[in-house]
């Protein structure tokens, strides 16, 4: 039957089930469609931290938000036009965020009276008419797929497991999807197991056919591809982008990266992508525990690698005292902190920015730390190469600050043309006739030698007693302490001038209120940005990539403005550094949710504030 | 003693000095001192060990440079400032971490960790017990001097149960650790005691501990002479000290005191017992296999100093050859290249699903 084809310029999907349904694969395959017919897309995956929460469960939902578009898109979406629940449990957990109107595919098969008792429905919301304001669906996507793979020498629970993949065949036929990267992975990913990858490419297929056969869907959907620079395209999150980023570093500055981790929700996928490339000669080591992971870093920074380590919050606290040794000896060091939600073990899966103030002084002692956000899962690579050049360049531990938005998020990435990334220099000391001063500085950067062992004539003894300036002599001087303090301060201080001034967005040039975020709220606060330039106001918008040192056009900008609004996912941490450090009051606006802002939420927060004015 | 010590690294085919440049200078002992005063309190068990240390470095005839000590915190910990090597005096309990990520990273260095028993069996437990299952290429000289000297006098992880000091004004409750039943319960692969006063099996030891390859630890009995002074005195007055020391030598009878008239003999249940020569035959006197994989009897011997200062076994308990934490992480680097070639930054930006816009 011929299907009337509807033109859209946006959908936003979100396929939900129980953990053990496959909702992540199921939304990164169509992600990965997506990515191939062109469209701008931007990802939200949301999954519990238990492992397998017991079956059909509330806590046990897993769900995967995907936002695509024929133009630019900044953020995974608000809300969904199309739910796809798997169960009871994923349905009720996830109506509330569904707007009127919306579509609505559920798998009746698992509408039983236990699974609906589980999660405390009386009677079936399919049944009554409590879905009434939605374009229901209710689908046997269980019962058909089982039986689209009759025949296959396969076992009940297996055809059952497949229903995900036909569900994934459906959407991909009411969103015109190509299926070949589809197939190409199942065929891949069930190599070994030839009736497994059979019976799934066969689901996958008996789902499209059914949307086509079908009278339950009239209508098929089309989303042009997305206006989009040339250049060569892949899709990523940002943790794979951080991963590459470490690599990258290690390649633009000719040091072994030494990367020293202990797993951490959401950081781990960074090691188990890093330990992928030992080609690269990286070397990855995961630890006894989080002090191990960074002591190891160090200690091979000390030899001459670049150290990195990788962690969130909790991990951080930890790790806090060789971070502070970092600063004492003056060593490169990457230390990454994918943040999540907390005190203590909180929500670890879920986002945050609430680690901003840990990592300024989270340490004993006065002991800067540079400290860079990344502002999209793509920016992570950059952030990366950023912070190394930073670390080698000043010998000093780094702090980047990601986040689990980043980190599992996912958008189109133009790959950059490599030969046109930054070079980094390590600058090893090498014997001079003048002799070796350890903690001599380089004028312009306040940077001591890096003088690794292996080289005569520099052996020297570095530790985390106070060291005398120049000779790095063990010193108790009042006086030499006071200075040392001062000159690792300025040290990075000093890191304002070598990086890029804060840029301002303002079309209209006109704008009298500014909106300022830092780290992974960029794309919700630029989606926000956009609504109320579409509303007739004017807003001027700016994001800090560097929140130690702040850009040295920081004050001047933020002056420039009769208001500042400081949206962040944490109760006000860089409007505390604002108003201290530079006396500048803002206005905060504050969530946490272990979510990230909604663009529309953030709207309203910025018109009412133009609006008072 | 001393050919126990030689003969092994030569033996395993493979000693430190395959991988650390040597020098062909001749370096005396004066090389290896810094200009910085030292600072322990006088009498303190560490000025031995660090002359015995400083005066036997030359024999290995390494550069200098690629010579490194690391540490932690305590008295013991300050001892790379005194050693005109390359040096890191960290923070408490990490060197065992610190030098982890130096040694696997730099084959070419010899590292060596000087720790004590507050820093590497209290705070820095954890990473003791690490570094010894992994083998990373480290030496770790332990000095146990049975208390918290830079912090003034508690009791450490070593103390005898019952020890009073200032936090313990009525006696410890802590049953002890025996570092080094705890390092052959890590299947450590270099294991040996020995003590501050004998500057002649001190270095005899250090020099097979430079030898191996993995890690190998060296409890060094110290005398703390302010806050428990005296803690070793069976082992060094000379009028006990032979009836009470066990001296352990690769392949021969375990048999001791004056005129060595007593033995060591295995039990049924696996441990040892102290025989006299004369009652019992040859045959039953066990005899030393610092080489057994097995590390039964290396933990038997370990228990003997229960009592202690009883019967005390000092020298190595324990030497066997198991690839080294570097060399197994150096293996997959390479593997990794052979098999898939040099890293190449661009392919690896666009592996997986891509799309080109024209």
């Amino acid at each position: 039957m011929t299907k009337q084809v509807q033109q859209l310029d946006r959908v936003i999907i979100r396929f939900a089930g129980d953990s053990g349904d496959g909702m992540q694969l199921t939304g990164d395959r169509f992600t990965q469609e997506t990515a191939a017919f062109g469209n701008d897309l931007s990802t939200l995956p949301n999954f519990p931290a238990e492992i397998r929460a017991p079956a059909g469960t509330l806590p046990g939902v897993s769900s995967f938000q995907l936002h695509f578009a024929d133009h630019d898109i900044l953020t995974p979406g608000d809300a969904p036009n199309v739910l796809v629940a798997m169960n009871p449990a994923a349905l009720k957990a996830n109506l509330t965020d569904l707007p009127r109107g919306a579509d609505l595919i559920v798998n009746t098969d698992e509408f039983s009276k236990r699974n609906l008792a589980k999660v405390g429905y009386a009677a079936s919301p399919v049944e009554d008419d409590s879905l009434s304001e939605y374009r229901v669906h209710a689908l046997p996507l269980t019962s058909m797929t089982v039986t689209a793979l009759t025949g296959f020498d396969i076992s009940k629970k297996d055809a059952e497991r497949a229903k995900n993949m036909f569900a994934l065949g459906l959407l991909s036929w009411l969103y015109h999807r190509p299926t070949e990267g589809t197939l190409a992975f199942l065929e891949k990913k069930f190599g070994g197991k030839p009736e497994i990858m059979k019976a799934n490419i066969a689901a996958f297929q008996a789902g499209w056919s059914y949307g086509e056969t079908t009278e339950a869907f009239s209508v098929q959907y089309e989303i042009k591809p997305a206006e989009h620079e040339p250049g060569l395209y892949r899709n990523i999150t940002g943790n794979i982008a951080l991963a590459y980023g470490l690599v990258a570093a290690g390649v633009q500055s000719g040091l072994p990266i030494f990367l020293g981790s202990y797993p951490i929700t959401p950081a781990s996928d960074i090691l188990h992508e890093i330990s992928k490339h030992k080609k690269f000669g990286v070397r990855t080591f995961q630890a006894e525990d989080e002090i191990a992971a960074v002591g190891a870093a160090l200690g091979a920074s000390f030899g001459g690698s670049l150290g990195v380590t990788t962690t969130s919050g909790p991990g951080i606290a930890l790790k806090s005292e060789t971070i502070g040794l970092g600063v004492a000896t003056e060593l490169p060091l990457l230390v990454i902190d994918v943040q999540r939600a907390g005190p203590s073990t909180g929500l670890p899966t879920k986002t945050e920015q609430a680690d901003l103030l840990q990592a300024m002084h989270g340490r004993n002692g006065e002991a800067p730390v540079p400290v860079i956000a990344p502002q999209s899962p793509s920016d992570c690579f950059d952030a990366a190469l950023e912070a190394a050049r930073i670390a080698v360049k000043y010998r000093t531990p780094v702090i980047l600050l990601s986040d689990g938005y980043l980190a599992n998020g996912s958008e189109p990435w133009k790959l950059p043309d490599v030969a046109k990334l930054p070079t980094i220099e390590p600058n090893f000391a090498a014997p001079s006739p003048d002799g070796f001063q350890p903690f001599e500085r380089d004028p312009d950067t306040l940077a001591r030698p890096w003088a690794i062992p292996g080289t005569a004539g520099l052996e020297h003894r570095i530790g985390g007693l106070e060291k005398a300036d120049v000779t790095g002599n063990i010193s108790y001087d009042p006086a030499n302490h006071d200075r040392m303090v001062r000159l690792r301060q300025a040290k990075v201080d000093g890191i304002a001038n070598d990086i890029e001034p804060l840029a301002v967005d303002d079309p209209s040039e006109a704008a009298r209120v500014l909106v300022l975020g830092w780290g992974g709220t960029y794309g919700a606060i630029s989606a926000a940005v956009r609504r109320v330039r579409a509303s007739g106001r004017g807003i001027a918008q700016a994001h800090l990539r560097h929140l130690n040192p702040f850009p040295a056009n920081l004050p001047e900008v933020l002056r420039s403005y009769d208001k500042v609004i400081v949206p962040e996912i944490n109760l006000g941490q860089l409007a505390l550094l604002l108003r201290g450090r530079l006396l500048i009051d803002v206005i905060g606006y504050n969530q946490v949710r272990g979510l990230p802002f909604k663009a529309e939420e953030l709207q309203g927060v910025i018109q009412d504030v133009i609006d008072s004015e | 003693m001393s050919e126990n010590g030689n003969g092994n690294g030569a033996a395993n085919g493979h000693g430190l000095l395959s991988l650390v440049p040597k020098t062909d200078e001749k370096q005396t002992m004066k090389d290896f001192k810094t200009d910085q005063e030292v600072r322990w309190c006088p009498g303190c068990g560490d000025y031995a060990v660090l002359a015995a240390v400083q005066s036997f470095l030359p024999e290995l005839g390494l550069r200098r440079e690629n010579i490194t000590f690391v540490s932690g915190i305590g008295c013991s910990s300050r001892f790379p400032y005194y050693m005109n090597t390359y040096g890191f005096h960290s923070i408490h309990g990490r060197a065992p971490a610190i030098a982890t990520g130096l040694a696997t990273s730099r084959p070419d260095l010899s590292v060596w960790v000087v720790t004590g028993d507050g820093d590497s069996l209290s705070i820095g437990g954890n990473h003791l017990i690490h570094a010894l299952r992994r083998n990373v290429n480290l030496k770790i000289l332990l000095f146990n001097n049975r208390i918290y000297g830079l912090t003034k006098g508690q009791y450490s992880p070593t103390s005898e149960l019952g020890k009073i000091t200032k936090s313990t004004p009525m006696g410890s409750l802590d049953a002890p650790f025996n570092p080094l039943s705890l390092a052959i319960g890590a299947e450590g692969t270099f294991v040996a005691r020995t003590i501050d006063s004998d500057r002649k099996h001190l270095q005899s030891v250090l020099r097979a501990a430079a030898q191996h390859r993995g890690t190998a630890l060296v409890e060094i009995y110290q005398n703390c002479n302010i806050f428990n002074d005296n803690a070793f005195e069976p082992l060094k007055d000379a009028s006990v000290r032979d009836d009470v020391t066990v001296r352990l030598e690769h392949g021969e009878p375990i048999v001791f005191g004056a005129d060595r008239t007593k033995a060591l003999r295995r039990t049924p249940t696996g441990s040892f017992e102290v025989v006299d020569v004369a009652d019992v035959d040859p045959s039953e006197i066990a005899v030393h296999d610092a080489r057994n994989p097995d590390p039964s009897q290396a933990f038997a011997l370990s228990r003997l100093d229960q009592p202690a200062f009883e019967h005390t076994p000092i020298g190595i308990f324990r030497d066997v050859d198991r690839p080294s934490y570097d060399e197994l992480m150096r293996a997959q680097l390479d593997e990794a290249v052979q098999t898939q070639g040099e890293g190449d930054l661009a392919a690896l930006l666009g592996s997986g699903d891509t799309w080109r816009i024209d």
